[in-house]
């Protein structure tokens, strides 16, 4: 699969500060369309840091962004998002004051031409929304209901749908199903599965292994802001992987020190 | 996996909802039952004083039509997250403006107005880059312009004029193309109409004897059904009004989401500073003058009617109906007050009431809707 395709998306020594805290110290990882690429490692690793550079949220500091090839820029979101770059964000980026339709597709909004006014067409969107959350495995009371008042499992159902429908390229998930329930969570796997055989690319993060050894053809780890190294399907044993993601090195050590005096 | 028992048309977890109650629960009705107890409330003590003939009746449409014209800016704005406490002080500002371009200068009055709408809007437009890009709240940088324009205003023309008051806009707006489009009426020969038939009230003697005592609707009333009318539009129907709601419901949300925060923000200051220029023409256009204290307060009365029509202080949530309806009540109290005879200062405790009560139910009513805690 790697050397018929060009990767869609190339991140080369991508570097993020924030003020005295270095994110991330030199981050390469590149994705191919028709791949599910798992970021995995600990908490505070740095990997929502760095598929926010990824999707426009923050300009990395220092490093490279190649997309289908070409040295790409995003000033914000919205470019990411218009190249086709669509991100399911660990806090969602949802507003609980606003309805399931109008959330769906904040920044995207269908508009229909009446003369010179462009409006925002409430029907398409109601449909679209009410048919891509029966998709996900979940029936909302309807499109109007206002997002904080669904549970927290059917918002996070809400972004995933929303980003599988516009994630025309890339599709971007920072641990989707932590809230899920068990149906759900094999819908969100079943749908990664699905969007990657159309050609899209999935970067997918996690903290379950089982998981990410599901549904991931590539399996990169990232540990206090730098690669602990990237593995193919088939090449590493769950165990393997387990103790990368918890840090490697550092598992080991804290399990001495526990027998030593316990 | 299929789901047998559910049809999306039938959730057996949704207790059904009367069509009456679903329509009951919207931003609005905080507003809707204010008007309706105030204007029950007048009418009881104020049948027959003549706050409801015609007179009486354009006597506080004008005034509600003021509060309008500032409430669906504030309105707009708060929905997009932010406040402008500096609206008051831009009242005054544009007005002097206006005068002093006009009289003093002795420039073409089109043109002081055209000038004067450009540099508010600019004001505007700069209040939003400020609060931007420090990130301070809004709050305070507005009220940092609250100063700094009423200071100008009342700067400018001690220095230029050696007054504070400058009157003659009158005659410099004669035969002006623009100055009717705020200081005019419409529909005259309607009232005319009505006047012959004997429908309202005219004139009994002297130099008008015969004609209508209500002679057409003021330019004022217009602007104000027409920003109403397009706040409205724009907030529900308009691909703008779903970025003005998420970027006051949640900006670092509606900017992932690719929602352009910082424009529509500034661009509703922007808003803001535009109804208060039309406030401050069409009361330069009505009085005449410019004087440097006009327009105090205003800032809050107009936050005041948009809270009381459902929108939520924090942002993201709120009604243009609504706050022209919290402009109504505003305007029908302060002036119905006046026609009972009552105290004026009762106006305050009335509205203080009226405020408390609007805000209660809003808040309850938002919370059905959002499922806010
Ligand atoms: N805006 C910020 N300002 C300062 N430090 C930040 C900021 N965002 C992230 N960090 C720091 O960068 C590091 C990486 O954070 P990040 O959120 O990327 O971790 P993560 O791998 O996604 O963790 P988790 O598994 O808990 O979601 C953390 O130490 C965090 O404190
Ligand atoms: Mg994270």
């Amino acid at each position: 699969m790697t050397s018929e395709h060009a990767p869609i998306i190339e991140m080369r020594n991508i570097e993020k500060h924030f003020g005295s805290v270095i994110a991330l110290a030199g981050v390469s990882v590149d994705v191919f369309p028709g791949e599910c690429h798992c970021l995995l490692g600990d908490n505070g690793a740095g990997k929502s840091t760095f598929i926010k550079t990824m999707s426009g949220v923050h300009k990395p500091t220092a490093g490279e962004i190649m997309f289908e090839g070409k040295p790409m820029h995003f000033a914000d979101p919205r470019d990411a998002i218009s190249a086709g770059i669509a991100t399911v964000h660990q806090h969602l980026a949802m507003i609980p004051l606003m309805s399931v339709s109008r959330n769906f597709f904040m920044g995207n909004e269908p508009v229909k031409k009446v003369g010179p006014l462009k409006l925002f067409d409430h029907d398409y969107a109601n449909n679209v929304t009410m048919e891509e959350m029966r998709k996900m495995g979940i029936n909302l009371r309807g499109p109007d209901q206002a997002v904080g008042t669904l549970s927290g499992g059917e918002r996070q159902t809400v972004a995933i749908a929303r980003a599988v429908h516009f994630g025309a390229k890339v599709l971007i998930l920072d641990e989707p199903t932590s809230a899920l329930g068990v149906r759900q969570t094999a819908n969100v796997l079943a749908t990664i599965d699905k969007v990657r055989k159309q050609g899209i690319a999935v970067v997918f993060i996690t903290h379950n292994v089982r998981h990410a050894l599901a549904v991931g053809d590539r399996f990169t780890v990232l540990n206090r802001g730098k690669t602990l190294g990237t593995a193919q399907r088939g090449q590493i044993t769950p165990e393997e992987l387990q103790d990368m993601m918890a840090g490697g090195q550092e598992m080991v050590a804290l399990e001495g020190s526990l027998g030593g005096t316990v | 996996m299929t789901d047998t028992a559910q049809t999306p048309e039938q959730d057996e977890r949704v207790k059904e909802i009367s069509s009456f109650r679903k329509a009951l629960i919207r931003p609005e009705l905080g507003g809707i039952c204010g008007t309706v107890i105030v204007f029950l409330f007048f009418a009881i003590f104020a049948g027959n004083s003549g706050m409801f003939n015609s007179q009486g009746v354009l006597n506080w449409s004008t005034v509600s039509a003021q509060f309008m014209i500032i409430a669906v800016g504030a309105c707009l704005l708060m929905i997009a997250g932010e406040f402008d406490l500096s609206v008051g002080s831009m009242i005054g500002f544009a007005g002097m403006m206006i005068a002093i371009f006009s009289v003093s200068l002795g420039w073409p009055v089109w043109l002081a107005i055209i000038l004067a709408f450009l540099i508010c809007m600019s004001i505007g437009a700069l209040n939003g880059y400020i609060v931007i890009k420090t990130g301070l709240p809004s709050f305070i940088v507005t009220l940092a312009f609250l100063f700094i324009l009423r200071g100008f205003t009342i700067f400018i023309p001690q220095q230029l004029e050696n007054r504070t008051i400058i009157g003659g806009i009158a005659d410099a707006a004669e035969g002006d193309w623009l100055a009717p489009l705020f200081g005019g009426q419409v529909g005259g020969w309607f009232f005319e109409f009505l006047g012959e038939r004997g429908l309202i009230e005219v004139f009994e003697r002297g130099t008008r004897a015969g004609e209508p005592v209500v002679d057409g609707i003021p330019m004022l009333i217009i602007w104000a059904l027409v920003l109403v009318a397009f706040g409205h539009f724009l907030l529900t129907r308009t691909q703008f009004g779903n970025w003005i709601f998420a970027a006051g419901g949640d900006a670092e949300a509606a900017r992932n989401s690719g929602v352009p925060v910082n424009a529509v923000k500034i661009k509703m200051f922007i808003m803001t500073a535009f109804c208060a220029t039309v406030f401050a023409t069409c009361q330069v256009m009505e009085f005449g003058s410019a004087a440097a204290d006009r327009g105090i307060l205003k800032e809050f009365e107009a936050i005041i009617a948009v809270v009381i029509g459902g929108a939520l202080l924090t942002g993201g949530y709120g009604s243009v109906i609504g706050a022209a309806l919290g402009a109504l009540i505003f305007g029908v109290v302060q002036q119905g007050l006046f026609f009972t005879g009552v105290e004026s200062s009762l106006f305050r405790v009335f509205l203080g009431v009226i405020l408390l009560l609007a805000v209660i139910l809003n808040t309850y009513i938002r919370r059905l809707i959002t499922g806010e805690r």
